[in-house]
């Protein structure tokens, strides 16, 4: 299974990420999207003519969508992620992947304008964001009254990896995550799953890791 | 008008090879500048009313100033080097002081903690001694025998080594750093931060690098430096106080520190102080 990623998209590193948590090896093929705006070029344009990455190739299936390769990774590797299949659980789970696109047109685009100069309104996208954030601040904290830890239910699904990476990465924009306290603690139970991987700007939780041993040539 | 001496200095623009005739709009500490080619195909840069301000290409980039450079972009001898790859990383911006980007791309001692396992990792964390001076000659800052452990040092090593490093100041908002070669012992690669003040708490970062590697593809090379300076900008923009503080009164340094405490104190013999805090507060 093929991944063109870009080291520093937060879409490119939902699929990074799903393939780490349900043991997928995934082959990547970096594109030069900062500076060499690659992903515009003929290559992949004749892959994805909507000129985005990241881009799953895998055999004759190509996916264009993050969501639709969250989907795909965890149907083929890890069905649990997909929820249990109850009604409601399973409208959730929609629900949150549909909503993930907010995340990534406000608080993507923030980061963005902030970090690699593209062009945007930044007030407007910043606003965008922070309603958004409110949103599913409001939806975590619900959840938790209901005893769930996640966004459809007590244990992960593929819509809380849909919305994590740009929400941790809020702060690239410009936007805080201090107001948010619910949505803090979600993001770190994320981060203290087994095999979690961080990008740049969404750090390992350094207290989770093991406790540092003197090197056996120091003893 | 800005009272300082860094007014007359070198700054990175843009990019060359990303320029064209349309140009790019930016800011140059707090004044709006145009950099574009002109028709015969050399980068032009305009500033305010259209006046016409000193241009320079090196390294990749444009160079420009405000005011009137006594002297050329400083040398970088390794970039007439044959052999050698550039990568032009690109820009990112930075909610930062210009002189805090280059202070931290100084720092060693946070490897292990913002670029675990790849540039650091616990619990190598110990910062050995190291030499540091202000070459009088050359007026520019040099840390050298900067020696640490580093489990991924180049995207051309295999496994962790000890990394030699050795640091110089050339120029007030750039710096460039020399670290060993893991295919070529010997010889030293060349990794440069350029950095443009857009305001004293704002800055364009422009990493660029001349490498003795012919295997790792291009844009493997410009994610790795993308990934390390990523890691920090985050931190970067989270520094309190937001201007680099030069009075000793503000900060307790440790003899890990010697390369900022020198690059301090050459900053205020020379009045570079845009972006910096010059009296605790």
């Amino acid at each position: 299974m093929r991944l063109y990623d870009y080291v520093l998209s937060p879409s490119c590193y939902k699929v990074r990420l799903m393939a780490a948590l349900s043991g997928v090896k995934l082959e990547i093929r970096p594109v030069d999207f900062h500076p060499g705006a690659e992903h515009r070029g003929p290559e992949l344009m004749a892959l994805n003519p909507g000129g985005s990455i990241p881009i799953l190739e895998d055999g004759d299936l190509i996916l264009t969508e993050s969501s639709a390769m969250l989907g795909y990774l965890a149907a083929k590797a890890a069905p649990a992620w997909l929820g249990s299949g109850a009604p409601e659980e399973t409208a959730r789970i929609q629900q949150w992947l549909s909503f993930s696109h907010r995340l990534t047109a406000s608080l993507g685009g923030a980061r963005l304008h902030e970090m690699l100069l593209r062009p945007g309104d930044i007030g407007a996208l910043q606003a965008n964001g922070m309603a958004a954030l409110r949103e599913l601040e409001a939806g975590l904290f619900e959840q938790k009254m209901r005893g769930d830890r996640f966004l459809a239910s007590d244990r992960p699904t593929i819509a809380d990896i849909a919305c994590f990476p740009y929400v941790a990465l809020a702060p690239d924009g410009g936007v805080s995550l201090d107001p948010y306290p619910t949505i803090r603690l979600w993001s770190r139970a994320l981060r203290s799953l087994d095999n979690f991987i961080e990008m740049p700007g969404i750090h390992r939780l350094h207290e989770l890791k093991p406790e540092p041993r003197p090197c056996p040539d120091e003893a | 008008m800005i009272d300082d001496a860094m007014r007359d200095e070198w700054y990175p623009v843009g990019l060359f090879s990303r320029l064209d005739r349309d140009g790019r709009e930016t800011t140059l500490m707090g004044e709006p500048i145009k950099v574009a080619l002109d028709t015969d195909g050399a980068a032009k840069v305009t500033g305010e009313n259209g006046r016409v301000l000193p241009v320079s290409v090196r390294y990749g980039h444009i160079w420009s100033s405000l005011g009137e450079p006594r002297k050329a972009v400083f040398p970088i001898p390794e970039a007439d080097q044959p052999g050698r790859r550039f990568v032009d990383v690109g820009v990112v911006r930075v909610r930062c002081s210009p002189l805090r980007a280059v202070e931290n791309f100084l720092d060693i001692a946070h490897f292990p903690f913002v670029h675990t396992d790849i540039l650091g990792s616990e619990p190598h964390t110990e910062v050995e001694n190291y030499k540091v001076e202000i070459r009088e000659d050359e007026d520019e800052v040099w840390a050298t025998q900067v020696k640490f452990y580093q489990p991924q040092a180049a995207k051309s090593a295999s496994g962790g080594i000890t990394t030699e490093y050795m640091y110089r100041v050339p120029a007030p908002t750039c710096s460039v750093l020399y670290k060993t070669c893991p295919p070529r012992p010997g010889e030293w690669d060349v990794i440069a931060l350029f950095v443009q003040p857009l305001a004293e708490d704002l800055c364009d970062v422009w990493p660029w690098m001349a490498l003795f590697d012919d295997e790792t593809p291009l844009t493997d090379l410009i994610h790795f430096q993308q990934t390390i300076f990523l890691q920090d900008r985050s931190i970067l923009e989270n520094q309190i106080p937001r201007l680099l503080p030069l009075d000793p009164g503000m900060e307790i340094p440790t003899r890990a520190d010697l390369t900022s405490v020198a690059y301090r104190r050459w900053l205020k013999r020379h009045n570079y102080t845009y972006g910096a805090q010059l009296v605790a507060q």
